[in-house]
């Protein structure tokens, strides 16, 4: 993926995103979660939880697991890596993950990664 | 056995071992193929008498073994207050006669007399306390110490008296004399033999023992005969003279109005003598290996059975012979040979063990032993001559060693070199590890071995002493192998390299309790601070809630604050259930189940208007269903503007208090159940505490409420109220057991407030109280410990923080309705507020919203 963005949304403040915690926003007609950990990075993903179908993602704890920055489903508490969308406890299931950058305090959703692609 | 035709059991006694039968019947599938029928004389189910003296503290329903008073298999009966007055063996037929129930009715209802036919009888009598034919012995006053209605009789006596004697000094003696002590009585123990505990003990033992025992106010007289009780139509005292002195030589009298005779027991084999079966010539039914009497059809096991002639006085071999004949019923082979009649007990609050051949009897047996006069500790070791093998042994005053000496005579494994280490102090350079071979036997009152707790252990998954106890029954009658049980677990994950690991998850090495301590302590606020001392990462779903719930303990503000929001648990982020589509429940609190016609409607009216689907709970509430993210604060503002608040129905913490409709409707009633559970829910509400919390208050003992099914259970009696804890539903029930009772309602109410916090302080995460119970060492009588006797000077400080929080409640729903910041959150969409979730949809079921299951989507792909 290039780093031009192809499109790119505005979703809301940096600090509508809670810290270790997280939003949810319409994107081109999909539910995306966005996150803020501690230290300050965002991360997207779909908020669609692959286990339940509800969405919910954004509703989860956010926090570690190991080196990575996760959520844990509020639905039945698989953690999702947020760099990835990996599942941390399924390796055959991934979310979809998005760019997402800040512009003049404005949190921006991309296009979602491919994946493999990290943040 | 026989097929086709049901075949039918009749079990005579409903004590220990006829229990033990009837639940190895039922559990080894004997009642696929046979009927079981018990009939009992007491009038109660079989209770635990070998902790009969805990009465006078616990109360009946704390002992019984069946609580519900009926088994769980209807091919089982119990027919109680019925005695069995004759067996025909020829027409194989028992007569039972059921008496009346008080004396007045005796010419309305003479009893009934039934005649009940049988393929199998059992015989489980027990045993009746030997009164020896002392002049004087029918006087008011005198008793013996055998069943609840003895010590009933016991405690009544005492309240006008003011010194008792217990003749006897054996280990049921020690027992009664502890009973007189607690009820206040200047205590005397006469014993005939020179020594306390002549059976068990030898001189030296003996005398360590009596100084424990004087030292607790107990005034012992050994090698007395007792002459005479003394008095009028009621005991005035006991003269007694030295034994071996002739009569007429000079007597001593000790005053007493109370007098309990402990001179030993008699099997009660009346009904076998009466049908021609021979008995043992000191008495017991005869019976061969497997427990069968001279008549193939008939079985006698427990305390009124003699195997190869020896009676056996304890409940052990009386649970291993009930185990027997239920094998032969099932043509299995076991066989009852003998028993190991070792005992471990605390009388008086001293330990005393002894086990295997204690007097040395083997011929060439060494002794070791080790006294220490001063902290009155005696130990003695009896050795096989070579000095190799452990034959036997003598505690008292320190019997922790006891757990690893008698298996050690039972498995025969090979002493150590200097053997001595094993009964000197700790800390004296002593303290050799001793393994114990696997079929040891652990638990003696159930039969349990090392090895079978190890099974339990590496296949079924035990954790915890609570577990194996349950998959094993080690540890659950009397209670001395549990320290031995506990060790046994650790030492296999030791040795497996497993680390049976109480942290939290892998960002506490902490367990909640700890974590609990420490934030109280250090009076953290704020999980960063939490982690970054305690802990390592960023958290995760399981520590995070259990930080927010140990703050909202311990702090009282809002659960929604900056600081604690993004550590709750998605229900209690939102104030409501998560369902299975991402919409929520909502739940106004009806205290006690109590709710006005005007509020009915309103609820009917919010679901109405907002398309809700309404269900009554199981806690006398009313559930909302579907509500989105969204429409949750317009719902509740309706609710609270009606004068609802926030049921918690989301949060790990006090749901419901339910309760019958008591004495204010219920012509039974005796209590006013309704305003008590009100007032406890009132009280309580909003309480986080580890699991979710559920009351109950029954206005009678018929407990319409079920509250026994709960956390905490109230049952109201003539003088107040019964309290019962650690009871609940779901997959595990547990029925509440008998905490306190009789109390008034303030006493009442200070016992819960220090339960709860107890509880709240102390329980692991996720550990409803009865498994918290469970594995507190000590179990119930240690809450009751700390709870009614204050024994960790706690209570007050309990008490306080309860005050607290009760003082902090304020209504979580309506605080946020007041905060726009709080209020925020409640979008689904920050991008588009006004735009429903697209993936919630419904269709109409019953005349209600169903929810549709959203499409899942393939797994792996970017959506
Ligand atoms: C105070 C005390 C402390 C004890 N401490 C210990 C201890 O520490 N360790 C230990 O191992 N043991 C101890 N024991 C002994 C233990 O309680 C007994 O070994 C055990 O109860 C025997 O069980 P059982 O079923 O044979 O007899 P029981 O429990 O006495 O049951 C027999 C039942 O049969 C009923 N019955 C009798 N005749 C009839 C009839 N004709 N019709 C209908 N019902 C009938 C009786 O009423 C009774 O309910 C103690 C006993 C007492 C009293
Ligand atoms: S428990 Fe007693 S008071 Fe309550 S409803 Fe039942 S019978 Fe009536």
């Amino acid at each position: 993926m290039s780093t031009v963005a192809v499109s790119l949304t505005p979703v809301c403040a940096v600090e509508a995103v809670p810290l270790e915690g997280g939003v949810a926003a319409l994107v081109d007609g999909s539910a995306v979660a966005v996150f803020r950990t501690f230290d300050g990075s965002l991360f997207a993903l779909s908020n669609v939880d692959p286990f339940s179908g509800a969405s919910v993602l954004s509703r989860g704890i956010v926090g570690s697991r190991g080196d990575a920055p996760v959520v844990s489903s509020p639905m039945y508490k698989q953690a999702f890596d947020l760099r990835t969308g990996a599942c941390l406890d399924d390796a055959a299931v991934r979310v979809a993950s998005y760019g997402v950058t800040v512009v003049d305090g404005v949190v921006h959703v991309g296009s979602a990664r491919p994946a493999g692609e990290v943040a | 056995m026989a097929t086709g035709k049901r075949q039918r059991i009749v079990v005579v006694g409903h004590g220990m071992v006829g229990h033990r039968f009837a639940q190895a019947a039922v559990e080894r599938g004997l009642t696929e193929t046979h009927d079981v029928l018990v009939i009992g004389e007491e009038p109660r189910a079989a209770y635990d008498r070998v902790a009969l003296t805990s009465w006078f503290g616990a109360g009946s329903d704390a002992l019984s073994l069946l609580p519900g008073g009926e088994y769980d298999d209807p091919r089982v009966r119990l027919v109680l207050d019925s005695v069995v007055t004759e067996v025909d063996r020829a027409a194989r037929t028992v007569t039972v006669v059921s008496p009346p129930s008080a004396a007045e009715d005796l010419l309305a209802n003479p009893g009934a007399v039934t005649v009940h036919e049988y393929d199998v009888l059992v015989l489980a009598t027990g045993a009746a306390p030997f009164v020896p034919p002392v002049e004087g012995r029918g006087k008011d006053g005198c008793f013996v110490y055998r069943t609840i209605e003895d010590l009933e009789a016991i405690q009544a006596a005492s309240a006008t008296a003011t010194s008792g004697v217990v003749i006897g000094g054996g280990l049921l003696g020690l027992e009664a004399a502890n009973a007189l002590v607690q009820l206040g009585l200047q205590t005397h123990v006469v014993e005939m033999a020179p020594r306390l505990m002549p059976v068990q003990l030898d001189d030296a033992a003996g005398v360590t023992l009596v100084r424990h025992v004087e030292r607790l106010g107990v005034t012992v007289h050994t090698g007395v005969v007792t002459e005479e009780i003394v008095g009028g139509s009621s005991v005035s005292g006991l003269r007694m003279r030295q034994a071996g002195t002739e009569e007429g030589a000079p007597t001593g009298v000790v005053d007493a109005q109370v007098v309990v005779f402990s001179a030993g027991i008699r099997p009660r084999d009346a009904l076998a003598r009466e049908c021609d079966l021979p008995v043992a010539p000191r008495g017991g039914v005869l019976v061969d290996e497997q427990c069968r009497t001279a008549d193939p059809h008939v079985f006698a096991i427990g305390e009124c059975a003699a195997p190869g002639g020896t009676m056996y006085g304890l409940v052990a071999p009386g649970y291993a012979m009930a185990e027997v004949v239920v094998d032969a019923l099932l043509d299995g082979p076991g066989t009852f040979t003998g028993a190991d009649m070792s005992t471990k007990l605390k009388l008086l609050g001293v330990d005393v063990a002894s086990f295997g051949d204690a007097f040395a009897t083997t011929d060439g047996a060494l002794e070791l032993t080790y006294a220490d006069a001063v902290t009155g500790v005696y130990k003695k070791l009896v050795v096989s001559e070579d000095g190799t093998r452990l034959l036997g042994g003598i505690l008292v005053g320190d019997a922790s060693a006891y757990g690893i000496l008698r298996p050690m005579v039972s498995s025969g494994l090979a002493l150590p070199a200097n053997p001595e280490q094993l009964i000197l102090p700790v800390g004296s350079g002593a303290g050799v590890q001793i393994g114990m071979p696997d079929e040891a036997q652990v638990c003696s009152c159930n039969d349990v071995t090392k090895a079978d707790i190890l099974h339990a252990v590496s296949e079924q998954g035990c954790e915890t002493v609570a577990d194996v106890k349950q998959c094993t029954r080690a540890g659950s009658t009397c209670g001395s192998c549990v320290a031995t049980v506990k060790n046994i677990i650790e030492d296999h994950f030791a040795s497996v390299g497993k680390v049976v690991d109480k942290g939290l998850c892998e960002h506490f090495r902490l367990t909640r309790q700890e974590l609990f301590d420490v934030v109280a302590v250090h009076g953290y606020r704020r999980f960063d601070d939490i982690v970054a001392a305690h802990g390592t990462g960023r958290g995760c779903d399981v520590c995070k809630p259990a930080i927010a719930s140990i703050l909202a303990s311990q702090t009282s503000t809002h659960i929604l604050e900056p600081a604690t929001a993004e550590l709750q648990d998605t229900n209690d982020k939102y104030l409501g259930n998560i369902q299975r589509n991402g919409t929520y429940s909502v739940v106004p609190r009806i205290p006690g189940g109590e709710i006005t016609p005007d509020k009915l409607i309103v609820i009917g009216e919010v679901a109405r208007d907002y398309g809700l689907y309404t269900k009554i709970t199981g806690g006398q509430r009313i559930d909302l269903f579907g509500a989105r993210m969204e429409q949750l604060p317009a719902i509740w503002r309706r609710l609270v503007d009606a004068g609802f608040e926030s049921g918690h129905a989301y949060g790990k913490s006090l749901r419901t208090v339910k309760s019958c409709v008591g004495s204010t409707w219920c012509r039974f009633g005796v209590q006013d159940s309704v305003g008590l559970a009100i007032a406890l829910e009132l009280r309580y509400r909003g309480l986080r505490s580890p699991h979710k919390l559920k009351g109950g208050v029954s206005g009678c003992a018929r407990e319409c409420a079920e509250a026994r099914g709960k956390d905490f259970g109230v049952i109201a009696t003539e003088k107040g109220w019964n309290l019962y804890v650690g009871g609940n539903g779901g997959a595990t029930p547990a029925h509440a057991r008998l905490l306190a009772g009789d109390l008034d309602t303030a006493t009442l109410v200070s016992y819960l407030d220090r339960f709860l916090m107890y509880y709240v302080r102390t329980a692991d995460r996720l550990q409803r109280t009865s498994t918290w119970i469970e594995q507190l060492e000590g179990g119930l009588d240690r809450v009751r410990e700390v709870v009614v006797d204050d024994s960790l000077g706690l209570g007050a400080e309990l008490e306080a923080e309860m005050a607290r929080h009760v003082g902090g409640y304020e209504d979580e729903w309506r605080a946020t309705l007041e905060d726009p910041t709080k209020l925020e959150r409640f979008v689904t969409f920050v991008n588009a507020p006004d735009t429903p979730d697209p993936s919630i949809a419904f269709t109409t079921e019953r005349d209600q919203i169903q929810p549709i299951a959203p499409a899942l989507i393939p797994v792996g792909a970017p959506a």
